[in-house]
């Protein structure tokens, strides 16, 4: 097999290895406690980490770009309205407009 | 849904710019969209193809994709209970889990909304396909995408999803937790690892007090459990 096909083949199988172990073991389960307790907090954790990495990360540095502001408008947007729509079209806007500067 | 409008341009747009990369990288138009097709998972895709792009080889595209995909773990997880049907049926099901799927469909008192779920992803899936058809077939006449800012619309939607979350002092506190794990990880580890990392800040709910809330607020819905 050539390196794309392994590749692929490998990135599916691992890929629906992650996906499906949590459901096909806990499913259909009472959950406990403990476990609805820490759920409930990877919401804010997962979030926040996804905003970090994408926002503030280019590569493996840290850096601040067009988008590290486009996003804290849109955030600041979201925050004043609660309006999902508005938070990610200014963000959008705000990003291109420091690009096209 | 009004908030699908702008997600299914920035996916497609996500999609289109796989594609293109894909094709600089070597891979050719077939490939690229079974790619998509067996894989849906943007970030782990970016990354596998960007080392093959560089020369690298299967093995380390594979691991590197691995630690890109590995936050699905805990997610997958924390919907598990949430899904309906059989052992084969809930991790099919399993397999819809993206991103910005999972965090729609939280509730917030640990359980998941399947519906929404896997009607979100449904859509992400067409739009992830045909994006990437369309990138490695003609992305050679298309421009430069982050031209437009879309691919600030992830970020912003996560951001916004977040300010939901920050009500109590407690999650607040978990917020910042998991941004300075990510941050600090970020310049010494691959991809993926800061995101894996900071998503055990979640596990401030196993102190006695988190859980104790949990308790109270479930026996306030009069839920027996």
């Amino acid at each position: 097999m050539s390196v794309y096909a392994l590749t692929i083949a490998g990135c599916a199988a691992v890929t629906a290895a992650i996906k499906s172990i949590g459901p096909v073991v806990l499913g259909g389960r009472e959950l406990p406690t403990w476990f609805t307790s820490v759920v409930i907090l990877l919401s804010p954790a997962l979030l926040a980490a996804l905003v970090a990495t994408q926002v503030f990360a280019e590569g493996d540095r840290l850096a601040l770009e067009a988008d590290t502001a486009g996003v804290a408008v849109g955030g600041l947007v979201y925050w004043r309205t609660r309006s999902i729509v508005a938070c990610v079209v200014i963000a959008a806007a705000v990003t291109a407009a420091l690009r096209a500067l | 849904m009004r908030v699908g409008a702008p997600f299914a341009v920035a996916g497609f747009i996500l999609a289109v710019s796989f594609g293109i990369l894909a094709e600089e990288a070597g891979f050719s138009p077939v490939a690229a969209v079974i790619f998509s097709a067996i894989v849906f998972a943007g970030s782990a895709q970016f990354t596998a193809v960007a080392i093959v792009g560089a020369g690298g080889g299967a093995g380390a595209a594979v691991a590197a994709a691995t630690l890109m995909n590995s936050r699905f773990l805990p997610m997958s997880a924390a919907v598990g209970p949430s899904f309906s049907g059989g052992a084969l049926k809930r991790g099919l099901k399993g397999q819809a889990v993206v991103d910005h799927s999972w965090a729609l469909s939280a509730r917030g008192d640990g359980t998941f909304d399947q519906a929404l779920l896997l009607g979100a992803s449904a859509i992400a899936y067409c739009t992830w396909i045909s994006g990437t058809a369309v990138g490695v077939i003609w992305g050679d006449a298309l421009g430069d995408p982050d031209r437009l800012g879309l691919d600030a619309i992830f970020p912003a939607f996560f951001f916004g999803l977040l300010l939901n979350e920050l009500r109590s002092r407690r999650a607040r506190g978990v917020a910042a937790l998991g941004t300075a794990l990510a941050l600090v990880l970020i310049p010494f580890t691959p991809p993926g690892v800061p995101v894996l990392v900071a998503s055990l800040a979640s596990l401030v709910g196993l102190t006695k007090r988190a859980r104790a809330d949990v308790r109270e607020s479930q026996e306030a819905e009069g839920e027996p459990r």
